[in-house]
């Protein structure tokens, strides 16, 4: 008998008869009087300065509301990224130019009168020439991101080389995840438009809605409350609509277009060139395990290919460093989160924010301690698993823990019996001491 | 020249809400004259189902018919804030809101009732879209009538508010240490895969898969995410590269003819199973899982080909490409 | 400059001005207001703009629009509605085979159009039927049993 009469049970999406009747009205079904269409000019090369940018023949296309530069955005900046290019194109694909047109044909065709001199440079791609010190710079900050007073994030716990000396076997990796795109079948889409009493309404596939009115609202050097963002049915995300750059674009153009609203649908092609990503991420491991199997010891360098601007590659290093010790109680760590720029797009959230990777290097890093020492790939999972009350590597106190019980049940089910000392373990269990 | 079949596993966490906290959901929950239920959130429906989840918790605080109850979409100049839906945070940071929420709602709604009743407050149950006296269950009004009332008589708005998040954190800047990373949930993923050692083709088989989310608020909304984390898990393992040849932009892909995303032709039998050790935090004890689902596939699968022809593919994702390069360093060319 | 396009669009005569080089889908989403055929890639890749053209599954991205003239074009509108749905409809609504939703008419058409020829599918022949319709939510098991359930139905009445 069940506790709850709607907690827990198996009911069907709230909105379910209306996706399957196709009666969901996604952003880009939305059409309001007088509407606009949306393009943008893009950088084709990763790297240039622009030395000037000629819009003349495009505003004299017909049909062609506006067409706007850096120059008629209010504040340029979201953190460090341009709205609209102003000296240099950091990555292929970034927007200079944008126009708002009667149809996207007349809007294309605008575009196709653009003219953009730009001064190519070799672009920095390589995250590891990066972090020269006579690597071309690719930002004034410089291209390590600066956490704190330091171009990387340290964790620092017990004395790692006192656990490495006490080891019996040192067990050295290194591991690569690629860069992915989410590729959600809606593209990005947006609707903007200013009225009469100069709000502006977003009508947005946002997943952080509430972030980007207050982005919004600094890029048009305006209140909170004079931008009005509706939204919330969005067609697929999975992190990449977190840091849209279509709302940003659209919200300026419409402040030109005379109260028409603008509507911008990105291609297939614009989403996998241009809009965030999960970047590389390089890491380096060197474990100190005991020939009993325990890890004693973890040095990690993590090295994550963060893109041409800063966007969510802080939070990324702080929950990488938090997690990439993996769930062992590890008595002496060491790690080293770097995030390094390149002339890459944005690099972003994405499924697993950082841990998609970690989780990755960790373990396979612990298979090839497994095989490196002759023990089962099971056992060296429970001899290592955290129990409740052990810490995390950074000093969480890990409760509910369940890493034990996970791994009894998936054995299980794969028919895999496991000795009797692994299935008798349990989360609660005060750990032995070695 | 031969199909060799291999196991492997991969043993995840990840935690709940954002990371280093300082990320509060936010809900109003009103309810109408005649006992319906609006539930005002700002948090992003972006296909888990996060609307669902909050009408759930809802028609349980209220004793309200969930037929009875509405979310809403976002609309900023009604919507109070919503850190966003990332971090696996909605049902943890959000649903805890609504819970707050709705028993802010239940409280003024009983003391309505209890008017009513001629009983105290904490006498009274709300079930099957009535006020009950809880030891004396035939002594009952339902909720239209107590919201009527409320509205018409005692000019009363039964209204709650709910704000949930985690305690903002940092990692100290010399020692990395710092409460980061809250409510750990954990997934296990044994992963079945066969390699072609002619084609270096990986088809998985099976994954099987366990998660514990805490309490599960919606077992069939959970299967989904344990589905879909699967299909983006086996992309990114096997399918999915933005630079074929890093770190260069050379042959970037521009469509799903060059970045391959996984078909329902890729995805392989899939068996999971939820667990549910409770949440000292989450609302009814629940943890996030959205994103640990696709976070537990890639390494089992890695893990399995290595079971299966003894080379370590470290760099995902693992084309034929790789996995024929790998046997060739690694194994001098010859599989046993 | 713009030519006029007639054709059946649901069972219901229809006739309409464009230009000569848009696809179906353009057709359909901006000049009829038939929005449930959805802009995936444009590509042909994914599905998401399916529709029936004389019953068979195509993309609609991948038609040109004048190539319609006297055919029948069928859209999800007219598979069934939120008021009479199709027993495909209310399976996906039962068996969650709609996450985001973004996909669905996509599937739902090449769905229909299987089980137009094949009441009695196999796991297979759902799959493939599908397998030019790409979801990124839902990882397919749910739309294959939302299929196999209203082929169940189906088969019952």
């Amino acid at each position: 008998m069940s506790e709850y009469k709607y907690v827990g049970k198996r009911l069907p999406r709230y909105d379910g008869m209306q996706h399957a009747t196709a009666s969901t009205r996604f952003v880009g079904d939305i059409k309001l009087p007088g509407m606009l269409y949306v393009k943008s000019w893009r950088s084709p090369v990763p790297s240039a300065r622009i030395r000037n940018i000629d819009i003349s023949k495009a505003q004299r296309v017909a049909g062609v509301a506006a067409v706007i530069t850096h120059k008629d955005v209010p504040n340029n900046l979201v953190s460090d990224f341009p709205v609209l290019a102003e000296h240099e194109v950091r990555f292929m694909g970034q927007d200079v130019v944008a126009v708002a047109a009667v149809d996207e044909d007349t809007a294309m065709e605008a575009i196709e009168q653009v003219r953009v001199d730009l001064e190519e440079r070799e672009p920095v791609l390589d995250p590891f020439k990066a972090m020269e010190p006579d690597s071309p710079q690719i930002r004034p900050e410089g291209n390590f991101l600066i956490v704190g007073n330091k171009n990387h994030q340290p964790v620092r716990k017990g004395d790692v080389e006192a656990g490495f000396a006490q080891a019996d076997h040192i067990i050295e990796s290194y591991f690569r995840t690629a860069a992915h795109e989410h590729a959600p079948i809606e593209t990005q889409v947006g609707i903007a438009q200013t009225d009469a009493m100069g709000r502006t309404h977003i009508w947005t596939v946002s997943q952080a809605v509430f972030f980007n009115q207050g982005d919004i609202a600094g890029v048009l050097g305006v209140p909170q409350s004079k931008v009005h963002m509706i939204g919330g049915v969005v067609g697929g995300g999975f992190g990449g609509k977190n840091n849209l750059h279509v709302d940003h674009i659209n919200a300026v153009l419409s402040l030109y277009t005379n109260g028409r609203p603008v509507k911008w649908v990105w291609t297939r092609e614009e989403e996998m060139i241009a809009s965030t990503h999960r970047g590389v991420a390089h890491f380096f491991f060197k474990d100190g395990v005991t020939k009993d199997g325990r890890i004693i010891a973890r040095k990690v360098k993590n090295v994550r290919d963060a893109g041409a601007y800063a966007q969510t590659n802080a939070y990324v290093i702080m929950k990488q460093s938090g997690a990439v010790a993996g769930p062992h109680p590890i008595p002496n760590v060491w790690i080293d989160s770097y995030a390094v720029f390149t002339n890459k797009r944005p690099v972003s959230s994405m499924r697993g924010f950082g841990m998609y990777q970690t989780s990755f290097a960790s373990e396979v890093q612990i298979e090839r301690i497994a095989k490196e020492l002759g023990i089962d790939s099971w056992r060296i999972r429970f001899i290592n698993a955290v129990h409740d009350g052990d810490r995390s590597a950074t000093g969480t106190e890990l409760l509910a823990c369940s890493m034990i019980e996970t791994m009894q049940l998936a054995a299980e089910r794969a028919g895999i019996v496991l000795d009797e000392d692994m299935r008798a373990m349990r989360s609660s269990d005060k750990r032995e001491e070695a | 020249m031969a199909k060799k079949r291999g196991i492997g596993v991969g043993a995840v966490w990840y935690p709940t809400g954002l990371s280093g906290g300082g990320d509060p959901s936010q809900s109003v929950i009103k309810m109408r004259p005649d006992g319906s239920v609006d539930v005002v959130i700002g948090s992003c429906d972006i296909g888990q189902g996060a609307r669902t989840i909050m009408r759930q918790i809802a028609a349980e605080e209220l004793g309200v018919p969930i037929e009875k109850i509405t979310v809403s979409a976002i609309d900023t100049d009604v919507s109070p804030l919503d850190t966003g839906t990332f971090a696996s945070r909605i049902t943890h940071q959000t649903g805890n809101a609504v819970l707050l929420a709705a028993r802010e709602a239940r409280e003024v709604m009983f003391e309505v009732a209890a008017g009513l009743l001629g009983v105290t407050p904490d006498q009274l149950v709300a079930e099957d879209d009535k006020i009950v006296v809880r030891d004396f269950p035939e002594q009952a009004i339902p909720i239209a009538d107590v919201a009527g009332h409320a509205t018409w008589v005692e000019r009363k708005l039964i209204a709650g508010r709910g704000s949930y998040g985690g305690k903002p954190e940092s990692l100290d800047n010399e020692t990395g240490q710092g409460n980061v990373l809250h409510t750990m949930a954990y997934g296990t993923t044994v992963a079945e895969v066969e390699v072609d050692t002619e084609t270096g083709e990986v088809t998985v088989l099976k994954l099987i898969s366990v998660y514990d989310c805490g309490k599960v608020i919606n077992p069939l909304l959970a299967e989904g995410q344990i589905d879909g984390g699967a299909a983006m898990g086996l992309g990114g393992a096997l399918l999915e590269e933005l630079h074929p040849y890093y770190p260069t932009l050379d042959h970037y892909p521009t469509g799903f003819f060059s970045y391959m995303i996984p078909t329902a032709k890729d995805v392989p039998a899939l068996e999971s199973l939820i667990i549910e050790i409770g949440s000292k935090t989450g609302p009814y004890g629940a943890k996030g899982i959205g994103e640990m689902t696709n976070t537990s596939p890639p390494p089992a699968i890695i893990n399995a080909i290595y079971d299966a022809i003894g080379v370590w593919i470290t760099d995902i994702p693992a084309t034929p490409e790789k996995v024929l390069r790998a046997i060739e360093e690694q194994l001098g060319g010859k599989v046993d | 400059m713009n030519y006029t396009i007639s054709f059946t669009l649901n069972g219901t005569p229809v006739q309409v001005e464009a230009p000569a080089h848009i696809n179906l889908l353009t057709l359909l989403r901006e000049h009829l207001d038939v929005v449930s055929p959805k802009f995936g890639c444009a590509q042909g890749n994914c599905g998401a703009c399916t529709v029936h053209l004389d019953g068979e599954p195509v993309n609609s991205c991948l038609v040109l629009a004048m190539t319609v003239e006297g055919r029948e074009v069928t859209t999800v509108e007219g598979i069934g509605t939120l008021r009479e749905p199709h027993p495909l409809q209310v399976a996906f609504y039962e068996n969650y085979g709609a996450q985001c939703g973004y996909c669905t008419p996509g599937m739902i058409m090449s769905s229909v159009a299987l089980l137009q020829k094949n009441p009695n599918p196999t796991r297979d022949d759902v799959v493939n039927a599908i397998v030019g319709n790409v979801c990124r939510c839902t990882g397919y098991h749910k739309i294959v049993a939302s299929v196999l359930a209203a082929a169940e139905q189906m088969k019952t009445k």
